[in-house]
């Protein structure tokens, strides 16, 4: 059975690949789903306040809702880049 | 009161309407007063499926909209004596379906049937979110393959928000239904297992369906698989439908069997 094992090595990646793919794009498609339809907009709305201030891009504002059995918890985290900011404030901030 | 299943997956050509032509005669074979609903508005298929694409008359819009009563658009199946289907309408207006119509026809078949199986179009539009709202069970039909997966995971999101069930806060009985599997390919780690697709989807396997020259034939003759009883799919669904009655049944045909002197020679390894 080794012998065949080696010819079949090649393919058997596929299906694992196949595996792996679904497992990530599902992750994040069902964290999507699970979200109130108004974040994408509070995250729109939060990104425009603090462009005000400081020059940031868009994928550093993030907004993530987790659900627990008696709360949810909003979750808002705003990247700074170093250059953002002056007086040497290192990045990163909530 | 009547059982109703969703035939639903997302993505079309995997095996919607051959399955629910299979699991409705299956139910009927049993003994289940069973009514098939095509809900392909546009694109009529179960009736050729089912070999009664000459007897349709009226459709199931027609019903809805005052122009024939249930009896006159309901027909007989020729094979399975419990078994009857409504036919979908091929007008191209969209709208002529309306959740209320959808609703009186179901409650009124309810009545005198024990299964109303919806045959739902493919995609996440109207059609499809009607032939699930009314729906107690769903089975997903699934190919092992990534387009059909991510897209029945879509139709189970589909069925936790935009149906009845969820909306007065019950679940829908789900049910995984794999066809087109192939045991040799997937030994070969060309195709995702079985056990792949079950834990990525995270829904009770009903049935494995293995590919098969049987189902292109018997759709061609407009006999539904499970009625050719020397084929593996034939058995596959009569399993399937015994598991939907609550049954327990070993799976069968999901195991490479490997054949020939060759594989004798290296018997034993795996």
């Amino acid at each position: 059975m080794k012998l065949l094992d080696l010819f079949q090595r090649e393919q058997r990646a596929s299906a694992g690949e196949a595996r792996e793919r679904l497992k990530i794009i599902l992750a994040h498609e069902r964290s999507l789903r699970s979200q109130p339809e108004f974040l994408p907009r509070l995250q729109q709305d939060l990104l425009e306040v603090v462009k005000r201030y400081v020059s940031i891009q868009s994928d550093q504002v993030r907004v993530q809702l987790d659900r627990h059995d008696m709360m949810s918890v909003l979750e808002i985290n705003v990247t700074f880049p170093n250059t953002a900011l002056s007086g040497g404030v290192q990045g990163g901030g909530h | 009161m009547a059982k109703v299943i969703v035939v639903t997956s997302g993505k079309g050509g995997v095996g919607k309407t051959t399955s629910c032509a299979s699991l409705g005669s299956g139910l009927a074979l049993r003994g289940h007063r069973t009514v098939m609903i095509d809900f392909d508005v546009g694109l009529r298929n179960l009736d050729l499926i089912l070999g009664c694409e000459r007897r349709v008359v009226y459709d199931l819009v027609n019903v809805i909209q005052g122009e024939a009563s249930l009896q006159q658009a309901l027909i007989r199946d020729k094979r399975a004596d419990e078994l009857y289907m409504l036919p979908a309408s091929q007008t191209r207006d969209k709208d002529a379906l309306t959740l209320e119509g959808v609703q009186q026809v179901i409650a009124e078949l309810s009545r005198d049937f024990d299964y109303i199986l919806c045959d739902s179009p493919a995609g996440i539009e109207r059609g499809a979110q009607l032939a699930m709202y009314f729906a107690d069970e769903a089975v997903l039909v699934t190919n092992p393959e990534v387009s059909s997966v991510r897209d029945t995971d879509r139709i189970i999101g589909l069925l936790h928000a935009k149906t009845l069930a969820a909306k007065e806060g019950r679940k829908i009985t789900e049910h995984l239904l794999i066809t087109r599997y192939s045991p040799e390919r997937v030994h070969q780690g060309e195709m995702l297992s079985l056990e792949d697709v079950q834990e990525i989807l995270a829904v009770p396997l009903m049935g494995v369906i293995p590919e098969s020259e049987a189902v292109l034939t018997a759709s061609n003759k407009g006999i539904p698989v499970i009625h050719d009883e020397t084929c593996d799919a034939s058995q596959a669904y009569r399993d399937a439908v015994a598991r939907l009655l609550g049954e327990e049944r070993p799976l069968r045909f999901t195991e490479y069997r490997k054949q020939g002197l060759f594989s004798r020679v290296f018997k034993g390894g795996r």
